[in-house]
């Protein structure tokens, strides 16, 4: 085994056998100078995971959520040096960790937070200025097969758990104890302007803007969405994404596709 | 061996933030609860620093911010994530997003750590420690030669804080660094803390040790604060934590630096339990103090 490879190793495992070749100038045990890195090594990502999804650090507490992130550490150490990243599939993990069952809402509310840290890094689009937006839903031939290309920091999360409201709750804009988190709810997270918002969709209005950002055209996203729900609103959610900068392009359909030979 | 057209040529010009180099002053690391307070309040300060990874994102907060405090400030990129003293091979592409953010931003400083990070595709998060051999040391420069010619630039290299020794080193770490500086023709990012909390841990004097180092190629200095610990024998072990103030004994040593080598570019590191920012600036002015006082003394007045 080479050196870094038996660091590696030790780093990660306590249980690992500790490296050889090292020494000491008072020939103390290296074993409690080699502690400083595993310690530096996990710590380190353990507060990444918790700048990441505080939310589910206050759900849980500190020193449940450092045991917590500590087993995902060991089991799931990075592998990019782009730390940001770390951590994306923290939700599925907390899934399937036992002793946070007792809260069964936890990992969406991690998914909620990892939405959050993927739209604030997300690429920066323009919005299409509202009159071009007009002018397209203006012409009534071509709504049907409109595609709508959603801003890339945008995203969508459908939830048995009232996870909008439970997010809130945690930011102070509504007192923890009048929310069920058993009521299903829908998010929408965003980034408008340089802010990264967490707003609650009907189940509707979730299952259309997933088919836009799926591709589908406008006419087709709202005959689903309809079919959901026959109250869903279209000009709400189109005023929605228009107003908090989400459209980036739209695509008329191509003549060229009218009037094929059969 | 390269030769490079070096950025740092000119280590005392005060240009402005598109000057070629760093100015002989102070800087701090960039934290982004700190941007719009360094916009609104348009600090006195002689550069800013980032971590080059945390800058390795698409768009949002950290571009709009970088963009807007690097068209006022001359920059200093530094990597943690490049892992120059792995056995395994560069990671291309990171040389690769490396070198997008440098065409972006035209930094005026690029630095990296003689350390490793990276093994077997996981990454480690931490600076960890190289031997001092022959065979390192050709794995070594042949990684910054790679660094050199990819990026287009001269790099600077950050000595090291080590815990650990190993018994296969043939040589010390400033006899090493040395050879490096010679081989590649990189410069040195002289991190003071670093070098006081190594000499502390190994027992050598911190002087002399930084006496050894290849002092003509200092580009830049980083200052930091340590946390204290002890090893399995009871002596003392620091440890490098980004976490704390700069310690007296650290400034110290930074001001007979100064008399040997002269202005500096300066960086104050604190990456841990981040104050505010006029705490850090309160640490910025005790660096410039320092650093106008070892300004050679004008030879006759200027007309």
């Amino acid at each position: 085994m080479s050196t870094q490879q038996a660091f590696a190793a030790a780093l990660l495992d306590p249980d690992s056998p500790f490296p050889t070749g090292l020494k000491t100038w008072n020939g103390s045990d290296p074993a409690r100078r080699f502690a400083v890195h595993r310690n530096n090594v996990v710590s380190s990502l353990i507060d990444a995971l918790a700048d990441a999804y505080p939310v589910v650090h206050e759900l849980v507490g500190e020193e449940f959520f450092r045991a917590m992130a500590r087993v995902y550490v060991q089991c799931t150490p990075p592998r990019s040096p782009l730390l940001v990243r770390y951590g994306e599939d923290f939700a599925a993990f907390l899934e399937g960790f036992e002793p946070a069952a007792g809260l069964p809402y936890l990992a969406d509310v991690a998914r909620l937070e990892a939405l959050r840290v993927r739209a604030y890094h997300a690429a920066d689009r323009p919005a299409l200025a509202a009159q071009e937006i007009a002018a397209a839903l203006a012409t009534p031939e071509c709504l049907n097969e409109l595609v709508i290309q959603l801003h890339p920091a945008l995203g969508v999360l459908s939830s048995p758990f009232a996870l909008v409201s439970l997010w809130a709750a945690h930011q102070g804009e509504l007192a923890l104890e009048t929310v069920d988190p058993w009521q299903p709810e829908h998010a929408l997270v965003l980034r408008n302007a340089l802010e990264v918002e967490v707003m609650r969709l009907p189940a509707a209005g979730a299952r259309f803007i997933q088919c836009l950002q799926q591709g589908v055209p406008l006419g087709h996203a709202a005959a689903q969405a309809q079919s959901a729900d026959p109250s869903f609103d279209l000009s709400a959610q189109l005023a929605l994404l228009i107003r908090t900068g989400a459209i980036t392009q739209l695509h008329p359909p191509l003549p060229a596709t009218q009037g094929q030979p059969l | 061996m390269i030769k490079i057209d070096s950025p740092l040529s000119d280590p005392n010009s005060s240009a402005p933030a598109c000057g070629a180099s760093l100015p002989a002053r102070a800087g701090l690391g960039l934290k982004p609860q700190h941007y719009r307070e360094i916009l609104e309040s348009a600090v006195d300060l002689g550069f800013f620093e980032i971590h080059a990874e945390n800058y390795m994102v698409d768009g949002g907060p950290f571009h709009h911010y970088l963009g807007l405090i690097r068209q006022r400030y001359p920059l200093s990129l530094h990597g943690v994530g490049l892992s120059i003293g792995a056995e395994g091979p560069l990671d291309e592409a990171h040389l690769d997003r490396l070198t997008e953010l440098i065409e972006r931003y035209s930094p005026q400083a690029f630095s990296e750590h003689l350390a490793w990070s990276s093994h077997g595709g996981l990454f480690l998060n931490d600076l960890l420690p190289v031997a001092y051999d022959a065979a390192t040391l050709a794995r070594v420069c042949e990684h910054i030669d790679r660094v050199q010619s990819r990026l287009q630039r001269r790099m600077l290299l950050e000595n090291p804080a080590t815990y650990l020794e190993f018994a296969r080193s043939s040589m010390d770490e400033a006899s090493f660094i040395c050879e490096v500086v010679r081989r590649t023709g990189c410069g040195l990012l002289l991190d003071v803390n670093n070098a006081y909390v190594s000499s502390i841990n190994h027992r050598r004097d911190p002087y002399a040790y930084i006496d050894a180092l290849p002092l003509d190629a200092v580009g830049e200095i980083h200052l930091a604060g340590f946390a204290e610990d002890s090893d399995g024998a009871g002596a003392r072990l620091l440890i490098d934590s980004h976490g704390a103030p700069v310690d007296d004994a650290v400034w110290t040593l930074y001001a007979r630096v100064l008399q040997r080598i002269g202005p500096t570019p300066t960086l104050i590191e604190r990456d841990n339990q981040v104050p505010a920012l006029q705490v850090l600036l309160a640490e910025a002015r005790q660096a410039e103090r320092l650093l106008m006082s070892s300004r050679p003394r004008p030879q006759q007045a200027s007309a």
